[in-house]
């Protein structure tokens, strides 16, 4: 028995391994002076300092950022309502049709996705006229039409387990039931629209593929100016970034499971 | 009792909102896919002929598009190519992801959390950017080639980037936490108990894993393989920044055919031939797994 628990330890320190060690190196690499991306040239900073004054990136990530926050807060209001409708909603004619269009973008390829929705813009475009061009408001639309799905599934789990009777006991002392939503289920159910507003906000800031079919050049988010970039070959700038991003993520978890552990320890 | 949002005005005001954004945002956009996959290519905005011509009041729909891809065997490779790949990709995640999901539901209660953390951590980092660091691993002159010639297990850099090989260690590289997540699931919540029958039953673990822990652990395969296989047959990131040329798949097929060629209705009869070859199998299979479920089989 220790020796198959010996082996599984290994098997698992070997996975975490494959997983870390292309981030650590690209961590590593970041602070290389060379530009040769794999010739340690020494300790540098350089990189950091270009990619400051690259107002593309700059641009693009700022832009990024914005489309990220509009689509998670779109895509929350968006998915709570049709996890609601999901969950409390017994019967009504087209819940099927709805269930399948909710859990439809879990499973469609992305390239079918981003090209359905430019067709449907430029569709829309030479009938009414808007949207003008490829811009900001088409990369949100597109984002929180796949990312509304997940925010969905995590809420809805949620919702499925809350106990019911707290809403019947609040109901019976006669609140109205937008009321009893806001004050009794929305606190309730709190934790899972956070994990489901990170993730839309998560998977927007990541998106390449329905990015690259809705944007227009007007509007281009961070990671079709990282695609391009890569495309061309390995840059140092690139590494740069990437260790922005994975410190910022590890802030922002370090932060999280702060919270979260002192929410444990008062009992919350 | 009184439930929820029972008025009707109220249900109907919650419910319009999500279902009217997926109509317009996901039904119409298909639908429209699905015409233009119908209509004849030509060049100008947007690049297709329109399918009803309302000064002659015809209908003048053409299968153009879809013989372009009976006739011709790149399609048809291409998207064999996809499911080959996708197939191994998904091996190889079940292989990593089997043993690291079984290590960390047999952990100690208080570590699991932290572990299960540290496999959907990278997640949270971009993943366009972990595809990318494989590129500096995978080059000839990169760490990889660097590690093994210093080690004397070859003489020569292996040509890694830019073959199958390359798409496929990205593939369970940038997969993985799909499949250990659901596998973890299951093999938590399964009844330890029944291991111990099979032990006092002179069982050995070796034969108890097979009778006992894989049979119960089968709906977390199968969810982890489908969290895997989808994303990745249609995948184009991956493909096309660690594969070479030759690594023929669909999604680069589709990807040339719009961007490249700018031949609209071609590339609009991929993606219906994706979709009904591939999505809606899945969702039916789904479908019917749920059902199943909601009996409590």
């Amino acid at each position: 028995m220790k020796n198959r628990g010996f082996a599984l330890y290994t098997a698992l320190a070997l996975v975490y391994a494959f997983l870390y060690l292309p981030i650590a190196l690209l961590v590593i690499y970041s602070f290389n002076a060379s530009k040769l991306v794999t010739v340690w040239g020494g300790f540098s900073t350089k990189w950091y300092g270009e990619l400051l004054h690259d107002a593309q990136v700059l641009d693009a990530a700022w832009l990024s950022l914005k489309i990220a926050f509009l689509n998670a807060c779109l895509a929350t209001a968006l998915g709570t309502m049709a996890a609601v409708v999901l969950v409390r909603f017994r019967r009504f004619s087209g819940r099927a049709l709805f269930t399948g269009m909710v859990s439809a973008p879990l499973v469609m390829p992305e390239i079918i996705t981003g090209l359905a929705l430019l067709l449907l813009f430029v569709g829309m475009e030479n009938l009414l006229g808007w949207p003008d061009g490829r811009s900001m408001t088409t990369i949100v639309i597109a984002h929180v039409t796949f990312s509304l799905s997940f925010v969905t599934v995590v809420v809805r789990s949620r919702l499925a387990q809350m106990d019911l009777s707290l809403e019947e006991a609040a109901m019976d002392l006669g609140a109205r039931p937008l009321t009893v939503f806001f004050s009794i289920t929305l606190p309730i159910i709190a934790p899972a629209l956070a994990a489901g507003w990170l993730l839309a906000f998560t998977l927007s800031v990541d998106d390449v593929v329905i990015s690259a079919f809705v944007s227009g050049p007007g509007a281009t988010p961070l990671p079709i100016v990282i695609f391009s970039k890569v495309r061309l070959g390995v840059s140092p700038e690139i590494n740069a970034l990437a260790t922005i991003v994975v410190a910022l993520v590890g802030v922002a978890i370090a932060v999280a499971g702060r919270v979260m552990m002192t929410r444990e320890k008062q009992g919350g | 009792m009184k439930t929820l949002l029972e008025g009707r005005g109220g249900r109907f005001l919650v419910g319009l909102a999500p279902y009217a954004w997926l109509l317009l945002f996901f039904l119409v956009p298909f639908l429209i896919v699905l015409k233009i996959s119908l209509s004849e290519p030509q060049m100008g905005i947007p690049p297709y002929m329109p399918l009803i011509d309302w000064a002659e009041g015809a209908f003048k729909g053409t299968l153009a598009g879809y013989n372009t891809l009976l006739g011709d065997n790149l399609y048809l490779l291409a998207y064999l190519g996809s499911l080959k790949l996708a197939g191994i990709s998904t091996l190889g995640c079940l292989l990593l992801g089997y043993p690291a999901a079984y290590a960390i539901a047999r952990a100690p209660q208080s570590r699991r959390q932290a572990l299960l953390m540290l496999v959907a951590l990278p997640f949270w980092t971009s993943f366009l950017i972990r595809v990318y660091a494989w590129i500096g691993i995978l080059k000839n002159e990169g760490l990889l080639n660097m590690a093994l010639q210093a080690l004397g297990l070859i003489s020569e850099p292996l040509q890694i980037l830019e073959t199958s090989t390359a798409v496929v260690i990205g593939m369970v590289y940038s997969y993985l936490p799909f499949m250990i997540l659901p596998l973890y699931a299951t093999l938590e919540k399964m009844d330890l108990s029944l291991l111990e029958a099979a032990a006092d039953l002179g069982c050995r673990p070796f034969k108890a894993f097979l009778a006992v822990t894989l049979p119960l652990s089968m709906p977390g395969v199968i969810a982890g393989c489908m969290l895997v296989f989808i994303p990745a047959v249609g995948e184009f990131v991956i493909p096309d920044l660690l594969g070479g040329p030759d690594t023929l798949v669909i999604g680069k097929v589709l990807w040339a055919e719009f961007f490249d060629n700018r031949d609209w209705p071609t590339a609009s009869a991929v993606a219906v031939a994706m979709l009904v070859l591939l999505v809606v199998p899945i969702m039916v299979f789904q479908h019917f797994e749920a059902k199943r479920q909601e009996r409590g089989e």
